[in-house]
């Protein structure tokens, strides 16, 4: 737990010391109409980092010892996530309904054992609901891939 | 000046196309509120870009009533299978689920239920009476009084919102930077881009809810283990009856917590301590404040209208002065801005019909609300005890198909998953998720009043001492800045022995 508090609150130190060294950039004064660009960002990552500060200082004489997350806890998180990330990878090339189709048959096969058919059937009756009610329904288009340019969409 | 108005607002309500799309609201946001990670602030993001080709009035209803039913559908998780939906449902598994467990299921669910409909019924009686006259206030308000109402807003997160204040102060000032990330609209300037393209948009707060809330709120659950071991709810009309005709003997109870509520919703990040802070009174209050825990009708009564009661005022600032209460109302009042309408007190002067549609469809859709959760308790029930390898990643999809929708970018997709993993780990570390979004939503325009305010005093920021309504406002602000640094001075004072009133959110 400390370690995980005082790494999160290091990377939060250092991405306000990007913001402030940006904000220096495009100036935190005066400017001809009222303070400049970099003004309000300034201060905002200037309190931040103070805020940090204080919070590693309170994690350092934090003695509980208890871990952020045990491996067996980080897997079934993992399991969600690394597919996910998979997805909305093959999204850019399949576009949104065959991506999302293949991660919910690809997740229920994989951890939820389910057969062929029921997989199968759960994710193509997810993306043609999906697509009626989106695309049909409220116009809302979605990324499409080369199947729905094949279905002459 | 109240009545006719909120005629004219019925008129808009009671029609049949509206009056449809609160039932489709209601039930959409029941469902939304029993699936684990997807809550109120989640189903308004991503059912927002639908809204797009309605009108306001229209979209504004369908909203609401979504937001209405995820309450109600928070209760059900918290009485049948102890799995509090939001925060503020917390309390109510205290004695709900207990009751579940023997067997009275019927009766928790019936009365959490009638509660939440009298709490929030209450609220929205309040909000009918006041709203007028506050908007009529906010519109003498100049930027430093603005300014000085979004720090109040921002620091009774760290005053009143428990946990750990250096950590509320961390994710209010993180979404504030976030938020001003891309195109400064004043000066025209690049900021925070580092020559970025996708950065000069900056971040969607509608993604950051949906990846913050929903992506967050999964995975955590995957790491807690999803096993749902739910109590079966019998619910019929004759359990309805004899819970309702049980009821009136905690009229006492109901009154307390609907001030409660209301006192504590008005204020941002209200709802959760109002539920316990109720509980607590109740507990205390009670002839035998023993049974409370173990089964106690008047332990699910308690917290839940106080929920409800806060959860409807916390609509009152965001129509009033065009600040949200809480994340959802935050998303609403997002939308709001994209249906080209400008949320604050001229509002009311230029739209009546959505105010007063608004104020009117709060009514119909609780009376709604109540109506389908108690003749479809089990339907909605039966939705947890779908497998979790099939409502995983049937969640993640429907997440990341809200999250492209807003603004058809792939990068919002990603921004999603990045947004789920820094909820993921904020919420274990106990950084508030609300705040963040608050100031990710606010940002712009606490930025604008902030430089407005600057320019009027010549760069002074004494400007908000000087008036006296921002100056009022600023003091209690500080107060409640100051507040965790008083609160163990002030016990030590006394010496240390008075324990907390309130039992707060951990």
């Amino acid at each position: 737990m400390r370690a995980a508090d005082l790494t999160t609150a290091l990377v939060l130190i250092a991405g306000g010391a990007l913001v402030i060294w940006d904000s220096l950039r495009i100036g935190i004064g005066w400017g001809t109409d009222g303070p400049k660009s970099g003004f309000f960002p300034f201060w905002l990552a200037v309190l931040m980092i103070g805020a940090c500060l204080g919070i590693i200082g309170r994690a350092l004489t934090d003695k509980s010892g208890k871990p952020f997350v045990t491996r067996e806890q980080l897997r079934p998180v993992l399991d969600v996530l690394w597919p996910a990330a998979a997805c909305v990878l093959l999204m850019h090339w399949l576009g949104l309904y065959l991506a999302s189709a293949l991660y919910m048959g690809f997740y229920m096969r994989r951890f939820g054992h389910y057969p062929w058919l029921a997989a199968m059937s759960v994710s193509v009756i997810f993306a043609v609901s999906v697509f009626l009610i989106f695309e049909i329904w409220f116009l809302v288009p979605m990324p499409k891939g080369p199947l729905e340019a094949w279905l002459g969409y | 000046m109240g009545v006719e108005n909120l005629l004219l607002g019925f008129q808009v309500a009671l029609q049949p196309y509206n009056l449809g799309l609160a039932v489709i609201g209601v039930t959409l946001g029941t469902i939304i509120g029993v699936l684990p990670g997807l809550g109120g602030a989640n189903g308004v993001a991503i059912l927002l870009p639908l809204t797009f080709s309605m009108s306001p009035t229209s979209a504004i209803i369908l909203l609401t009533s979504l937001y209405w039913g995820a309450l109600f559908g928070g209760a059900i998780t918290s009485i049948l299978f102890n799995i509090p939906g939001e925060p503020w449902s917390v309390a109510t598994t205290f004695d709900g689920y207990p009751l579940a467990r023997q067997g009275r299921g019927g009766q928790a669910l019936t009365a959490a239920f009638s509660s939440s409909f009298v709490g929030a019924l209450f609220a929205v009686i309040l909000i009918t009476l006041f709203a007028p006259l506050l908007a009529e206030v906010a519109l003498k308000f100049g930027p430093p009084e603005f300014f000085a109402i979004q720090l109040l807003t921002f620091s009774s997160f760290i005053g009143l919102g428990g946990g750990s204040p250096l950590k509320s102060l961390v994710s209010i000032l993180l979404g504030f930077i976030m938020a001003a990330v891309g195109l400064d609209i004043v000066t025209g300037q690049l900021r925070m881009t580092f020559g970025i393209v996708d950065l000069m948009k900056g971040f969607d707060f509608i993604v950051a809810v949906i990846g913050l809330f929903g992506i967050g709120e999964i995975l955590l659950s995957m790491e807690e283990g999803l096993a749902f071991k739910g109590a079966s709810a019998r619910i019929n009309p004759r359990v309805v009856w004899e819970t309702w005709r049980e009821l009136p003997r905690y009229w006492r109870t109901f009154v307390r917590s609907c001030f409660i509520g209301f006192w504590m919703g008005f204020k941002p990040g209200g709802a959760t301590p109002a539920s316990f802070m109720s509980y607590a009174f109740a507990k205390r209050f009670s002839k035998h404040p023993e049974r409370f825990g173990k089964g106690e009708i008047e332990g699910v009564v308690a917290p839940e209208t106080a929920a409800h009661a806060a959860g409807g005022a916390s609509l009152l600032p965001m129509i009033t002065l065009g600040i949200p209460g809480s994340p959802t109302a935050a998303v609403m009042l997002g939308g709001l801005i994209i249906w080209g309408l400008q949320p604050g007190p001229m509002l009311f002067k230029e739209k009546p019909e959505f105010v007063w549609g608004l104020i009117a469809s709060m009514y119909t859709g609780n009376v709604i609300g109540v109506a389908m959760v108690l003749a479809f308790v089990p339907l909605f029930a039966a939705i947890l005890r779908v497998p979790f390898a099939i409502l995983t990643p049937l969640i993640v999809a429907v997440c990341a198909v809200g999250a492209y929708s807003v603004n058809s970018r792939m990068i919002d997709v990603w921004y999603m998953l990045i947004f789920g993993v820094i909820g993921y780990v904020f919420k274990k570390l106990d950084y508030p998720l609300a705040p963040l979004v608050l100031a990710l939503v606010l940002g712009d325009l606490a930025e604008n009043a902030l430089r407005q305010s600057l320019i009027m005093s010549q760069g002074s920021l004494l400007i908000l001492f000087e008036r006296p309504i921002s100056g009022a406002i600023t003091l209690v602000a500080l107060f409640f800045f100051a507040l965790p640094i008083i609160t163990p001075w002030w016990r030590r004072l006394r010496g240390a022995s008075v324990p907390t009133a309130s039992p707060r959110e951990t």
